[in-house]
């Protein structure tokens, strides 16, 4: 595999997403082992930088490089560090001097990743940047649905929430499009970017006239932290007309995903009730996340020539 | 320097709109004769066979930062690279640290500039103290001190009540007010809204951002009948807002910039170069189209640089977190020669009355000529040479710019401003007068 960097599933084709998830299948397997470790990255160091606070992704790539045998530093810049001084060139030049073999960046302004990847001599995977992409998301979405589905060729996605924000739509909306799904948005206008379309979906912007149809529900997590920005009226509004309550689930198809990237604001965009369907994936998603980014340091290991004999072997 | 016999060349007169073959001869520092075959032995000869000799550009909008960031552009540094650029008069923006909003700091900007040989200031205050948009600087005092616009560019002044007052106030002083229209509460100010921001995940500023500014602006300046100027226009709905002005008889002009009707968003790519990154920012192919159409039937009235020098360090970040802008001086001729002579959107003249004339009508300036009895004032335009921008090519004290590594189409190849003059080395290098005039030296460090 050619693929020097993750920057984002834009760049990524068909095949590539394909090997990524198809590598993501065996160690999905390896997670399930009494020890489930491979030797398959022993002796390497990759360093999670994470400018902007997470939970979930942190800790997903954190275990996934162990799993691997790899050595993993987690480097938590403080946001305000740049403010103080720092630059990113600075940073990236204390990475350059650590001599580590994969960066992991997470950072609130898009591009950081593009930025890092032309300067350092490491490879370089997006935990997310700023409203662009988050491509690993995408990825074990699309992993989860296909572990259900088989295959997403002409399966409908409905993504709703608040799409203007939102990386994990937009890498969602390109990588589905890539494995042959029809994407569709739905969100009120002061949510959704322009010419969000030419990503390749159909836009809505009432839930009801489209929810019926779907096969897939993929449910965003309403940025609270925006709210300021006067984007929807209030909450209580965004759950009557956007919100998978109680009432709109019995309008689903009975064999309908429901997923969400985490963590939910329950009672705005998702009802209690939604965590009990045995249609809700969202544990799953937690669980392949792991296996998806293994596979993805994994590969982008293997891509620069860097593993051993036993790699991948178990 | 004595005589110069400018001999063989084509003379460019862009209030007629006209192009002859003549020869002109200048004598400490004014022009002498202009006509066919001039005899003057004693004089220097220029061979200007191919070429054209030009009224000198005007830039009415350009940064030299100083003082406050003299790390990236000094008077002496940017007004040097604005002359070898075929710019012999600039309007440095006020907006530097602190900002030229007082009669001293205009007095401090034209001492700066004493004594450097390179093109003029013509000075532009501030509207209001600081450029905080909260109260009238003093416009007054300014004027006096040789100010001839005031202008809060980088800012909008948003509070309309303040920028009656602004545009009431310059007219008693003959200064023209020049804005920097965006409606901040509409804009972010990091690439225009649209598909590439959203495929790229930037916040984005619509073009109308620039266009409802630009509206409110133009209703105030007709209510209180004083000149206005709409700096670097880059959105076509302020095109459109221009038009309707301009058809009811108000006093506005307007200004656009070579990057604007050059690149478009699209050149963001998946790069997020920051030397990408301008305010307002690079738009789509339609607002280019009609940037460029504006330019032709007049529109627009000026073609300015928007020279904004920043450091390496300023420019090497985030795309969101570096400073906007590029540097725009020695680039200017070659990409409207390229992008509207060469496309045949201006003729030569049409082009020069938009760097030259246009420029000097809206100060008030008389424009530069190349006649009898004026001082030296003009640019000698290579049109065939073909040239590489590289950094060497730089003079500006930064380097900031996406058009490095470009082939450019023209040049400006010698400049004339009373006793100063320039000559491009390899321009002079075939001179068979070379010697006689010496490359006038300048170190890009030295100030």
């Amino acid at each position: 595999m050619a693929l020097q960097h993750l920057l984002g599933i834009a760049e990524l084709t068909r095949e590539e997403i394909l090997t990524i998830l198809e590598q993501a299948k065996r160690f999905r397997e390896v997670l399930d082992r009494p020890i489930p470790i491979v030797p398959a990255l022993r002796g390497k160091t990759i360093v999670n930088l994470f400018f902007e606070p997470s939970t979930r992704t942190i800790t997903s790539f954190t275990l996934a490089a162990s799993r691997l045998s790899a050595q993993c530093l987690n480097f938590a810049v403080s946001a305000s560090s740049a403010k103080k001084g720092e630059s990113l060139l600075d940073t990236v030049e204390n990475i350059l001097a650590m001599r580590v073999d994969g960066v992991v960046v997470r950072h609130s302004l898009a591009g950081v990743p593009h930025f890092l990847a032309r300067r350092v001599n490491c490879f370089v995977v997006n935990a997310g940047d700023g409203c662009h992409e988050h491509p690993t998301q995408a990825l074990l979405d699309n992993f989860t649905l296909l572990e259900r589905f088989g295959s997403l060729e002409g399966k409908r996605v409905l993504i709703v929430g608040d799409i203007a924000h939102s990386r994990v739509a937009r890498s969602n909306i390109i990588c589905l499009n890539k494995l042959g799904a029809k994407v569709a948005v739905c969100a009120p206008p002061t949510l959704l970017p322009v010419g969000v379309e030419h990503l390749g979906c159909e836009v809505f912007f009432r839930l009801d006239k489209i929810l019926y149809e779907v096969d897939v529900v993929h449910m965003l997590r309403l940025q609270v932290e925006r709210m300021g920005a006067g984007l929807i009226p209030s909450l209580r509004e965004y759950r009557q007309f956007y919100g998978l309550t109680r009432e709109r689930l019995s309008k689903l198809k009975p064999e309908v995903v429901i997923i969400h990237p985490g963590p939910v604001n329950w009672g705005v965009e998702m009802d209690y009730d939604v965590k009990e369907m045995p249609q809700t994936l969202i544990l799953n998603q937690v669980k392949n996340g792991v296996a998806v980014r293994m596979a993805v340091l994994f590969l982008l290991a293997a891509g620069r020539g860097l593993l051993t004999e036993e790699a991948g072997s178990g | 320097m004595g005589k110069i016999l400018f001999t063989g060349g084509s003379v460019i007169d862009p209030v007629g709109g006209r192009i002859r073959r003549a020869d002109v001869l200048i004598e400490n520092g004014l022009v002498k004769a202009v006509g066919a075959r001039i005899k003057a032995p004693d004089a220097k000869k220029v061979d200007c066979r191919n070429r054209f000799l030009a009224p000198g550009f005007i830039d009415l909008h350009c940064h030299l930062r100083e003082p406050g960031e003299e790390i990236s552009e000094t008077i002496a540094s940017g007004a040097w690279a604005a002359f070898a650029s075929g710019f012999t008069q600039i309007c440095p923006m006020p907006n530097t640290n602190p900002a030229i909003d007082s009669e001293a700091m205009v007095r401090f900007e034209l001492e700066a500039a004493r004594g450097v040989n390179g093109a003029r200031l013509i000075p532009v205050g501030c509207c209001t103290k600081g450029r905080q948009g909260k109260e009238l600087a003093e416009l007054g005092g300014m004027s006096m001190a040789g100010a001839r616009a005031v202008s809060d560019d980088g800012n909008w002044v948003s509070d309309a009540n303040l920028m009656r007052r602004v545009l009431e106030y310059a007219k008693t002083f003959n200064l023209l007010v020049m804005s920097h229209c965006e409606v901040p509460e509409l804009s972010l100010g990091l690439a225009d809204e649209g598909f590439v921001a959203t495929r790229l995940g930037l916040p984005a500023s619509p073009g109308i951002a620039e266009a409802i500014a630009a509206m409110r602006d133009i209703m105030l300046a007709e209510w209180t009948g004083a000149p206005l100027h709409i700096c670097h226009v880059s959105s076509r709905e302020t095109v459109e807002v221009l038009r309707w002005a301009k058809a009811r008889g108000v006093a506005v002009t307007a200004e656009t910039c070579p990057h604007y009707f050059t690149l478009t968003s699209e050149a963001l790519g998946r790069e997020y170069d920051s030397n990408l990154r301008v305010n307002p920012p690079l738009r789509s192919e339609l607002d280019r189209k009609a940037i460029v159409r504006a330019l032709k039937d007049g529109t627009i009235d000026a073609i300015s640089t928007d020279h904004a020098p920043h450091t390496s360090e300023e420019k090497e970040r985030e795309f969101e977190a570096a400073a906007p802008g590029i540097i725009g001086f020695e680039t200017a001729f070659s990409l409207c020669y390229e992008v509207l002579v060469l496309k045949k959107v201006l003729t030569l003249p049409e082009l020069v009355a938009r760097l030259s004339t246009a420029p000097a009508q809206i100060l008030g300036l008389e424009p530069p000529a190349i006649e009898p009895g004026k001082e030296a004032n003009l640019v000698l335009l290579d049109t065939e040479v073909r040239w590489e921008f590289s950094r060497e090519r730089v003079l500006s004290r930064s380097f900031n710019t996406p058009f490095l590594g470009r082939m450019m189409r023209g040049k400006v190849v010698a400049v004339f401003l009373g006793e100063n003059y320039y000559f491009d080395s390899e321009f002079l290098g075939e001179q068979s007068e070379v010697g006689k005039f010496p490359k006038v030296g300048f170190k890009k460090t030295g100030a």
